[in-house]
């Protein structure tokens, strides 16, 4: 497919082949179109190998988003021989095999630091609607209930309460930054103590519910966070506990969270992630103690700017040969920019 | 031996209690914390006794040991008006159970040297901490993308829709924030904000040496710098309406209003007909003009977030508020100091500061 736009990459070379497997908006598409010799997935409506197999001219980069289609794996490096680095635009890259593109020598780069504010200030936000009863008292309103009912019900105070943070990683930082001024007292769960924080380490996520009144999720997706939080730390979170999950939907044995909200084994939730988005449990569709959002904890339409420019900038470094601004290792090697992994 | 409805009249009244202990006028809708109460003084209930305000007023002024002090209710129907005190001289103390205390008129209790308390602090965490939660609810769309959720649509429509209808899904971080009012609960909003990456900005009757944001004299002036204003302040006859069409204008096509202070400090006929054409993008309101009526063109907004006057309802402060009214009580009578006047205090009239 031709680009309407005629690319013109630095330095006045031909504009480099650049495989897009994400839905983008206008601004995004054209300002990769400018620079990129832009082969469009989903623009193109064939199905993956056939749009693969048919690529003109060979792509060494990747500009691929989490929870759709395509998942960078075996199958898929296999098809494109010529990807040298996979762009990932999300906070998460669980979707992309690092193992298999460390073995390759394929470079991978994340949103680095792109999201973290806006998914901090998120999870604050839906931390404090469950709470408060902030959306319920919204519906009560809207449904003309409050001349009829009077007062609606008591929410909880913020101040003192004992949030765990699993995964003290970009994101978790600054939610303990902000929960910091609201008096909660920071708890944390993470691979290894960090020495810079004056917060509480727990080595262990059970350990760390039982002495929390709010459980944070802010890690990554990966094999040993896959339910990291599961039965036995919400039976030791308790019946006056809140979870909060800005992480992934996986991150939660989902239907023992469920089961653990129908039967008040627990007080609350705040999810904007689930284990089979867009599908969110029934139960959960007409609870007042759950706040739900469809996955926007990182939407704003500055971040969506920032988000191009940041991954332009990964891909213009990458194609002049330099180091990317946020590369991601797979998990045996330890961590650099972006989002800790846990 | 009495009827068990004349047995509670009376017991509403408080006859049969030991004379010891102070006898109080108690006027709100809350037999628990009216319970709580009557461990300490011999409380003379109204809303208990079914009689109207000024029967009750009168039976009380006529005991053998009239009341000294009354805890009012805010928001309520009833005022502690001239008509009031003049029905009770015995009167010298009332106490608010609320932060504000417009339902008072301070003016008389000053002429005739009542005491004035109000809740203090009780609130203003839980205050600050619901405007900043609906200041993000607003601008991130919390209660919207909720609706979205609860109607089934996110398989139907795919992602939350973000051009179109919805106005904006925007970041905190840089917001400049103007809060009027920088009292107790004005501070703790700044607080927090600021923990969030916003600039604070605020307007006030005078200026405040100790603190580090930027003061601007009129609230025209703030609203013009302002990406959200948020009213913090008492409702006095200077407040009333100080969110104006004038200073909605101010505020601008992307300016949010945030209401935690009382419905009548904004002109909401304004504020809505603003909201209806665009002329700002969003308003988080816990308070209105004529509570509980929500201007019905609200209701079908998703840039608007509304509750039903609940910024001061947890459980904790539920019990902070009777545990700082006894203790006003008991200060009273045993004379000392109130521990959170309104009066005397003749530099700051309408209690919380502006």
């Amino acid at each position: 497919m031709a680009s309407s736009v005629t690319a013109r990459a630095s330095g006045g070379k031909p504009p480099q082949a650049l495989l897009l497997l994400r839905r983008c908006d206008a601004a995004f598409h054209s300002a990769l179109q400018q620079r990129f010799h832009v082969l469009d997935f989903f623009a193109s409506g064939e199905p993956l190998p056939a749009f693969l197999a048919a690529a003109p001219e060979p792509p060494r980069a990747a500009v691929v988003m989490g929870g759709g289609v395509v998942r960078v794996d075996t199958a898929f490096l296999d098809a494109v021989p010529s990807l040298r680095c996979v762009v990932g635009t999300g906070a998460g890259v669980d979707h992309i095999d690092l193992d298999e593109c460390a073995r390759r020598g394929v470079a991978v780069a994340n949103s680095g630091r792109v999201f973290s504010a806006d998914a901090a200030d998120h999870a604050v936000g839906a931390l404090i609607a469950v709470l408060r009863r902030l959306s319920a008292a919204e519906r009560f309103v809207r449904r003309g209930l409050w001349p009829l009912q009077g007062d609606y019900n008591l929410g909880s105070k913020l101040g003192g309460k004992r949030v765990g943070i699993i995964g003290l990683g970009n994101i978790g930082s600054l939610i303990a930054k902000r929960l910091e001024a609201f008096g909660c007292v920071i708890n944390y769960n993470s691979r290894r103590p960090k020495e810079s924080v004056s917060y509480n380490y727990f080595p262990n996520v059970h350990d760390l519910a039982s002495e929390s009144d709010v459980l944070v999720v802010a890690c990554a997706l990966n094999k040993e966070t896959r339910h990291i939080v599961n039965k036995d730390v919400l039976a030791a979170l308790g019946k006056d506990g809140i979870v909060v999950n800005i992480g992934r939907g996986a991150n939660i044995d989902e239907a023992e969270l469920v089961k653990a909200l129908k039967e008040g084994t627990i007080a609350g939730a705040a999810l904007d992630v689930f284990e089979n988005e867009p599908k969110v449990p029934a139960e959960l569709l007409s609870m007042d103690n759950v706040i739900l959002s469809p996955h926007i904890a990182v939407f704003t339409s500055e971040s969506r700017s920032d988000l191009r420019d940041h991954t332009i900038a990964n891909l213009e470094a990458f194609f002049s040969g330099k180091p990317l601004l946020t590369p991601v290792f797979p998990n045996k090697v330890s961590h650099i920019a972006g989002k800790s992994n846990q | 031996m009495p009827s068990p409805a004349a047995a509670a009249a009376a017991a509403a009244q408080g006859y049969g209690k030991p004379m010891a202990l102070p006898a109080v006028i108690f006027i709100r809708r809350d037999a628990s914390f009216a319970a709580a109460l009557r461990q300490r003084f011999r409380i003379l209930d109204l809303y208990a006794t079914g009689q109207s305000l000024g029967a009750f007023l009168a039976a009380a002024a006529a005991a053998s040991d009239p009341p000294r002090a009354a805890v009012v209710a805010a928001g309520g129907p009833v005022r502690v008006d001239a008509a009031f005190l003049d029905a009770v001289p015995s009167l010298r103390c009332v106490v608010s159970t609320a932060a504000g205390v417009d339902h008072i008129d301070l003016h008389e209790c000053a002429r005739r040297g009542v005491v004035v308390a109000n809740s203090g602090r009780v609130y203003s965490t839980d205050v600050a901490d619901y405007a900043v939660g609906m200041l993000i609810d607003v601008l991130r769309r919390v209660s919207a993308a909720e609706r979205f959720v609860r109607r089934g649509l996110w398989p139907v429509q795919g992602d939350y829709p973000l051009g179109s209808k919805v106005h904006f899904f925007t970041s905190l971080g840089g917001k400049r924030v103007g809060i009027i009012g920088l009292g107790n609960i004005g501070s703790l909003i700044a607080k927090r904000l600021q923990a969030f990456g916003c600039v604070i900005y605020y307007n006030s009757t005078r200026p405040k040496d100790s603190v580090p944001y930027k003061y601007f004299p009129n609230v025209i002036g703030l609203a013009s710098e302002s990406d959200v204003l948020v009213v913090a302040c008492a409702l006095n006859k200077e407040t009333r309406h100080i969110v104006n069409k004038d200073v909605l204008e101010a505020l601008g096509k992307d300016g949010v209003i945030i209401n935690v202070g009382r419905g009548a400090n904004v002109d909401e006929a304004e504020m809505v007909r603003a909201l209806q054409e665009g002329r700002i993008a969003g308003a988080g309101l816990d308070v209105f003009e004529n509570e509980p009526a929500v201007p019905a063109e609200l209701l079908s907004m998703d840039n608007v977030v509304l509750s039903p006057h609940v910024a001061v309802q947890t459980s904790e402060s539920r019990s902070d508020l009777r545990d700082h009214t006894i203790a006003n009580l008991e200060a009273f009578f045993s004379g000392k100091p109130l521990l959170s006047p309104v009066l005397p205090q003749y530099s700051k009239v309408n209690g919380t500061d502006r």
